[in-house]
Order: structure tokens, then sequence, then C-alpha cells
């Protein structure tokens, strides 16, 4: 876990951990806060309108997000966000293994900073 | 023998078609485990492996079944371990011959090898039947198909584990449907008891990746540290009758099971929690609560399950040409420019010079490559990748995109070096959906 103080927070990685996996040509990651206290923290940093905005010609479909109010975790699931998929996509990533640090990259909420 | 305190200890010994061997030979010495899983198929590897059973009428299986039957046949027998897998992929009677001769040659007598069979639906789908999840029919694409198969449950790997046998080999062998059919038969869980199959569907869901649940996937150094990944064990669950589990590891293994781990897996490769579809239940995880006991257990329970889906999911394979990769390397000053430079020729003569519109990806790895569509680059890389590929149905275009590559060492950009070109096979899959009735799964027994 991070030994980072509280104000020196700074992305999403800071709180939060996440994996991503797919089907077909869409994309899930799923994002847990270490400290429960972060919860909302987390929820106001990391919706399905921000990631649209973030990533406009990756994320081309639709975005849900399921939130997992017990286990302080967030599933987000971005259809058309592969670039087609394993079939298609020819970026060496195929599956966005990776696409769990892109969302781990992000600001977090720039109000809530201390 | 395997423990017997009325749970039920199953472990996994592969997640994918690639997972290591020693860490599962490992497990089922000292695992006294009731049953072993190996999980070794996604919807390309079969479509991969029906391409080596027309190359070869012999093959169509695991690539690594032999040397895992060899490793785990002898442990396995000596702990009263069943092994279930779908290592078969698109030829279980092979794989299962393959298995039989195998234990033979090892002295492994009166062994029940069962063959799992009728995933394999060509015969039954038609040439319009439309796509499950995006528009269009099988008929609309216009590339041989090499295979179609339909994913099944529980019941038969339950049957034939009702009839004696200790190797259980399928091709599409749903996932979590391998997990889940050992414990409904040692539980005595019906196709009716839809919250037990819901929970042994999330022990099967949570295991079926192997070490991604014990700390695999999951190593983020400084944030998320994992003990001795290098000697990373695989999972092992403790199921009661109820249908509650406990995750763990062997003791003196890598790796780490705590809550973090079991959260990542929890949801991957999951949208809804509270509707996971199996060929068994609509399993839903959304309710699923975990305790973290220490010492690499944790506790999952409250899974639940609703409706059996009338309909299977099938994989269909198309032959999709080759994938052809290429790449020259750059360092020092200025290299991610370098690196730019080399892509725009290779780009500028794909098109121009030779005529080829499909699209050809360019990457410069260092600088931009696996998050350039997400829009983030850097310009500054000093030691980069040229990185180009191109999937295509005409070999002569995939053997130019590694000569166009290769020509940059004496035309392209100074300094480059470090060339690699290779083509491979290349395949596509689409998913359908049939009615379950159709489907008649088989099983049948070969004894050493």
């Amino acid at each position: 876990m991070t030994e980072r103080g509280r104000n020196e927070r700074l992305l999403v990685r800071d709180i939060a951990h996440a994996r991503a996996g797919d089907k077909g040509n869409t994309s899930n990651v799923n994002i847990w806060v270490y400290d429960p206290e972060d919860f909302e923290l987390l929820k106001r940093s990391v919706t399905a309108e921000r990631i649209k905005r973030e990533f406009p010609k990756l994320v081309r479909g639709n975005v849900t997000r399921y939130v997992i109010e017990h286990l302080h975790g967030l599933n987000l699931v971005m259809s058309e966000a592969l670039e087609g998929g394993v079939n298609a996509s020819l970026n060496l990533d195929s599956h966005g293994k990776s696409w769990s640090y892109l969302i781990l990259g992000l600001t977090l909420d720039a109000g809530e900073k201390i | 023998m395997a423990k017997s305190n009325g749970t039920f200890r199953i472990g996994t010994g592969a997640g994918f078609s690639a997972d290591r061997l020693d860490a599962a030979v490992d497990l089922a010495t000292r695992g006294e485990l009731h049953a072993m899983v190996l999980e070794c198929l996604g919807e390309r590897t079969v479509a991969f492996a029906h391409r080596d059973r027309m190359a070869d009428p012999q093959r169509g299986y695991n690539a690594l079944l032999e040397r895992r039957m060899c490793a785990l046949l002898p442990a396995c027998r000596r702990a009263g371990t069943v092994i279930i897998t779908n290592m078969g992929a698109a030829n279980p009677r092979a794989a299962a011959e393959r298995t039989r001769d195998i234990a033979r040659a090892l002295g492994i007598s009166a062994l029940k090898i069962a063959c799992v069979e009728g995933d394999d639906v060509t015969s039954l789908v038609r040439p319009d039947q439309p796509f499950m999840d995006e528009p269009g029919t099988l008929a609309d694409i216009r590339r041989p198909i090499v295979g179609m198969n339909a994913y099944l449950g529980a019941d038969a790997i339950v049957s034939a584990l009702e009839a004696g046998a200790d190797v259980v080999i399928g091709g599409r062998l749903a996932d979590p449907s391998m997990y889940l059919a050992p414990l409904m038969r040692h539980h005595g869980w019906q196709n009716s008891d839809l919250t037990k199959l819901g929970a042994g569907t999330l022990v099967g869901h949570l295991m079926e990746c192997g070490m991604q649940i014990t700390g695999g996937y999951f190593a983020d150094p400084g944030f998320k540290d994992v003990p001795n990944l290098a000697a990373c064990g695989y999972p092992i669950a403790e199921v009661s009758a109820e249908g509650g589990a406990i995750i763990t590891k062997l003791p003196g293994t890598g790796g780490r099971v705590n809550e973090a781990t079991v959260k990542e897996q929890l949801l991957y490769e999951v949208h809804d929690p509270a509707s996971y579809l199996t060929p068994d239940v609509t399993a839903d995880f959304s309710r699923v609560t975990l305790e973290d006991l220490g010492k690499d257990r944790v506790r999952v329970s409250s899974a639940a399950g609703r409706t059996r889906p009338e309909k299977l999911k099938v994989t269909v394979g198309f032959d999709a040409g080759v994938l052809a990769e290429a790449g020259v390397s750059y360092a020092g000053p200025a290299a991610a420019a370098r690196g730019r430079l080399a892509a725009e020729i290779v780009e500028k003569r794909l098109k121009e010079s030779h005529g080829i519109s499909s699209p050809v990806r360019v990457d410069v790895i260092g600088a931009s490559s696996l998050f350039a569509t997400a829009g983030k680059a850097r310009a500054d890389g000093e030691d980069v990748r040229l990185h180009v590929a191109l999937r295509t149905t005409e070999r002569e275009q995939a053997e130019l995109v590694l000569w166009e590559v290769e020509s940059l060492l004496c035309c392209g950009p100074a300094g480059g070096g470090g060339y690699r070109g290779v083509i491979t096979p290349a395949v596509e899959t689409k998913s359908i959906l049939i009615d379950r009735d159709l489907v008649k799964p088989t099983f049948e027994i070969l004894v050493t």
C-alpha cells in the first residue's frame, strides 16, 4: 500500500488498485480503494462521463459504471473500447490488459486535493 | 489421500494455455486435493487449435498436454486427485487417447479417462445465424470457418465423474463449469439448487485464471508488493457443502492471497456483477462478502444464482490470414524523432509504393504505443523501437511489411538496429447463441 501522505495524493493509483479484462471489443476495469474513507473521492473522480471525456478516440461506445458499495469498488464497462478487440486490434496490447493503468493514471478530483 | 472433513479441496493446475507447470506439480504433490482443474482454452485458442487439427488430424489439442500429463498423472494418482481439463481443445478424442498412452507408458493401470464431446456444433448452425452482440450474420463474414464450439456446462462432466472418471478431458468446457461439476458431484448439488450453482460458479470464476488470485497480474512495486512472485503458487479452494469457500495456496509458495487479490479477480471480465452468465446458471456476485483470515486465506460467501440460460454461447472461428509484425530500434539523443521519421517512411512506402490500403499500425515503442489511441505520448524517448503491424489475407503483403522495415537499416534514419520480423497465423472469432436443447454432450471412458 502507498506510504505517501494524504496531501501528496495526486492520482487514482494513490488511493486505489485496479484490474482490466476484455470480452470482444468491450473492456472492463474494476477499481477498489485501499481505505474505505477514500471511496467517495474515487466515485467523484472516476465517472462514466469522465472516461468518455478523457479518452474519446479510444472509448467509442457507452460506458456503464457499476458501484459495489459494500466492497468499496467500481466496475467500469467500456464498449467499443479495444480498437476492435483481439480479433481486429493491431495495438500490441490487443486485450487492453494495460487499460487499468489508464484509469489509475487519472488525476483525483481537483476539488478534493488538500 | 485427499483431506475429507466435509469440505471439498479443489486446485488450479493451469489458468491459460501457456500457464506454468512446476507450480502445478507442487500442488498435485502436496495439495491433498480432491480435484485439480486445468483451464487452457480461450476463444482464439480454440480457433488456432482447429487450424492445427486441419493441418494434422491427430493434433488440435493443447500443445503442452503431453508434458502436463506426464508430470501430473503420477502425483494425482497417488493423491487420489481427479483431473478436469479442456486441453482437448479442437480434438478431445485425440487428447484423451494420447493421455491414455502416456498413462500406460508411466505404468498407471486402470485409469479411467473420460472424453467429453458434443461441443462442436458445426452441423447444427445455419449460415443466416445472427451474431450474439453485434449486427450481422455468419454469412456476412467472407472467410473460411475453422470451427464452431458451444460452451458446455457442468452436466456432462458430472456424468463422467459419476461413471468413475479419474481424468475428464473435453474441448470447449466452460471455465467455471469445470470447477462447479466436481462440487456438484461431491456435495450432491442439483441443477435446481440455483444458489449453490451460483456459489460454485463463483469458486470457478475466482480460480479459473490460476495465479491471478494468488498475486499474479497484481504486483505493483511500492503499492501492491507480492513476496516471491517468481515462485508463485496456484490457488486452492476449500468449499463447504453450503457453497462458502476459503481461497488459499500452499504454504511455502510465493505470491499472496488477500482481500485485494480476491477483489480484483471477483470482477475480472465481468460486466454486470449481478448477472454473470454461464451454461449452468445466471450467477450473482453483487452481494459477495469477503473476510481476510490472514496467512493467505480469504473466506468468500454469499454468491447467488438464478435462471439457467436457455441458450448456449457458441464461438465461431474464422481463418483471418496472417499477422505481420516487424521492428527496428533507435537509441540515444533524439531517438524518438528518428523513430517517428522511420514510421513516416514505412507508412508512405507501404501505401504509395506498394498500394496497401488496409490499415497498417505503426508504433514507436518508448514514445507512444499501448496508449497511443488513448492520446498519450512522449516526445523525448531515448530508447525506442519502431513496431509495424498488418493483418492481411494476402501473404505477399505480409512479406512486404517485413521487407520494408528491414530496408530501414540502410535506407532509413541514422543508427537503426535490431531488426526482427515475424509472420504468424491470424484468426477471427464471433459469438452466436444456440438453443441448449440442440446441444447433446456425450462422454466415453477410455481405460488404461
